[in-house]
C-alpha cells in the first residue's frame, strides 16, 4: 500500500516510509485519487497560468496521460447567477469503482463514466435555486470538497460545500436535498444561525462499515450524524479546540475518529504552537489528545481538509501540513513518525 | 502569413509548435492552431473560449484588448505571441 501526497510543487509517493521522486515537479497538485477498482491513479493539477488539468496513470505513476478536465457549460444569457461558470479548481475526487465524481470550485459536481475521458455537470444539484445562496469559504467562490459515497449503494451520495451546507442524493445525482439540520453557524447573524445553507462544513466523511454514521469538521465545531445525515449533533468534547479542517473516521468503527484542531478563524495555527491530533473512541463523548512524536514547540503547521487519512485497516494514519510536515502513525495515532518537515505545502494525503 | 508563437513555459506541459496561419483575428488564428494541436486549446482558453485569466496574447508587441471574443485584428505579417501573465504564478 502506498501513500500519495499532493503538494504545491508536485505529487510524492511514499512506500515503506520512504519518499519517492516527485511527479509533476513544480506543478500544484490539488487532489489525488488512487482508485483500486480501476487500478488507476488520478492527479488533478491546478496550473497557475494554464488551468486545471487531470492526469491518470495505470502503472502507479510511472507514466501519465492527460484526460479531460470537467468543463462548465455556457451560462445562459440573463442568468442571475453571479458565479462565473468556469472551472477554478478540482477540489475533491472519489470513485465508487465504476463512476468518478469530481467536486469543484466554483461549486459544480461532475461525474464521469469513462475514467475521466469525459465529464458531465450534475445539473440536479447545479440547478438547485439554493445554490445561488452558496458563498465562498476561503476562496472567492463556493466549492464541493467532500463526496461521501455509500459503499452499500453508490446512488446514495452526500456532498459538503464550503459554504453551502451538506447535500444528499439517493438516486445517483438526479435529485438532491440539503442535509445540514442541527449544524449552527456562530459567525452568522442570529436569524441565520441555523440556516442549513449558511453552514461552512470544512470536511465530511462517513464510516465505510456503518455509512449512516458521518462526521463533520465545521468552521465552528465538530458534528456527528448517526441517521444518514437526517440530523446532526454537536460534539463538544473535542479538544484542545473545536476549529480545524480535517477529519478521518475509522473504516470499521464508526465511534473512532481523528481531528487536527487549531486556533480558530484568522489565526489558524496549532494551539500553543503544539501540534496534536485529537481522537475519540466513543462517538465523541471523550477525546484523547495525541502528541507523541509530534512537534511540541514552535509548530505552526495547519492541516487542511484533505490532509489527514486513515488506511483500510483503520490502524495506519498519515497527515501533512501547510508547512511541509508529513507524519505517519501505525498505532491509530498513539505515536507518530515524522517523514519530512520540508516538503512543499501539502494539499492532500491519501492511502491507496 | 501571420505567425503564432507560444511561450516556452507552455512547451513544458505540451508540445505546441510555432505555426503560420491564414487568419484576420486573434480568435481565427488560434482556432487554426488548435485544429492542428487540439490539446493546446485548454491551456490557452477556458471552457467558455475566453483567454485564461493568467494568459496574455500580444499581437506585434501589443497586448490584445478583447479577451473574450478574441476579435483583435491580425495583419498579414503579424506575430501573435501567447505567453503566461505575470499574475497567477
Amino acid at each position: 500500500m502506498g501513500l500519495y501526497v499532493g503538494t504545491k510543487k508536485g505529487l510524492f509517493v511514499i512506500e515503506d516510509g520512504r519518499i519517492g521522486a516527485p511527479y509533476f515537479l513544480g506543478d500544484p497538485v490539488s487532489m489525488v485519487l488512487p482508485d483500486p477498482g480501476e487500478h488507476t491513479l488520478y492527479a488533478a493539477l491546478n496550473l497557475g497560468h494554464f488551468g486545471v488539468k487531470l492526469h491518470r496513470s495505470a502503472d502507479g505513476g510511472k507514466s501519465w496521460e492527460e484526460v479531460a478536465a470537467p468543463e462548465y457549460p455556457p451560462k445562459p444569457a440573463g442568468s442571475a447567477d453571479k458565479t462565473p461558470w468556469k472551472l477554478v479548481q478540482l477540489w475533491s475526487l472519489e470513485s465508487d469503482g465504476k463512476r468518478l465524481w469530481a467536486g469543484t470550485l466554483p461549486g459544480g459536481l461532475f461525474v464521469s463514466d469513462d475514467r475521466g475521458a469525459s465529464w458531465q455537470l450534475v445539473r440536479g444539484l447545479w440547478d438547485r435555486p439554493e445554490r445561488l445562496e452558496w458563498g465562498g469559504g476561503g476562496y472567492d467562490h463556493p466549492g464541493i470538497h467532500s463526496i461521501a459515497i455509500d459503499p452499500r449503494d453508490a446512488k446514495r451520495i452526500t456532498v459538503a460545500v464550503s459554504t453551502g451546507g451538506a447535500w444528499q442524493t439517493r438516486d445517483g445525482g438526479a435529485s438532491w436535498a440539503i442535509c445540514a439540520k442541527g449544524m449552527y453557524a456562530e459567525y452568522m447573524p442570529p436569524e441565520q444561525k441555523f440556516d442549513q445553507i449558511a453552514q461552512d462544513v470544512h470536511r465530511l466523511v462517513l464510516c465505510a462499515a456503518r455509512p449512516e454514521v458521518m462526521w463533520v469538521q465545521h468552521h465552528n465545531g465538530v458534528f456527528r450524524s448517526t441517521d444518514d445525515a437526517k440530523s446532526w449533533q454537536e460534539v463538544t468534547a473535542i479538544r484542545p479546540s473545536k476549529f480545524g479542517f480535517a477529519v478521518a473516521v475509522h473504516p470499521k468503527d464508526a465511534d473512532t475518529a481523528w481531528f487536527v484542531p487549531a486556533v480558530k478563524d484568522e489565526c489558524r495555527v496549532p494551539v500553543d504552537a503544539k501540534l496534536v491530533v485529537a481522537r475519540t473512541r466513543d462517538g465523541g463523548k471523550t477525546f484523547q489528545v495525541l502528541r507523541k512524536g509530534l512537534p511540541q514547540a514552535h509548530a505552526y503547521d495547519l492541516v487542511y481538509r484533505h490532509c489527514l487519512d486513515v488506511d483500510a485497516t483503520g490502524n495506519t494514519l498519515a497527515f501533512g501540513s501547510t508547512t511541509g510536515g508529513l507524519w505517519l502513525s501505525g498505532d491509530q495515532g498513539d505515536s507518530w513518525r515524522c517523514l519530512s518537515t520540508q516538503l512543499p505545502p501539502i494539499h492532500c494525503v491519501r492511502f491507496g | 502569413m501571420p505567425r503564432v508563437v507560444f511561450t516556452s513555459n507552455l512547451q513544458r506541459h505540451i508540445r505546441c509548435a510555432e505555426s503560420s496561419v491564414a487568419a484576420g483575428t486573434v480568435g481565427a488564428a488560434l482556432a487554426q492552431v488548435f485544429a492542428e494541436q487540439p490539446q493546446a486549446r485548454g491551456y490557452v482558453l477556458d471552457e467558455q473560449g475566453h483567454l485564461r485569466k493568467h494568459v496574455v496574447v500580444f499581437v506585434d508587441g501589443r497586448r490584445v484588448q478583447d479577451r473574450e471574443r478574441l476579435s483583435d485584428p491580425v495583419g498579414e505579417s503579424s506575430e501573435v505571441y501567447v505567453m503566461q501573465a505575470l499574475t497567477g504564478g
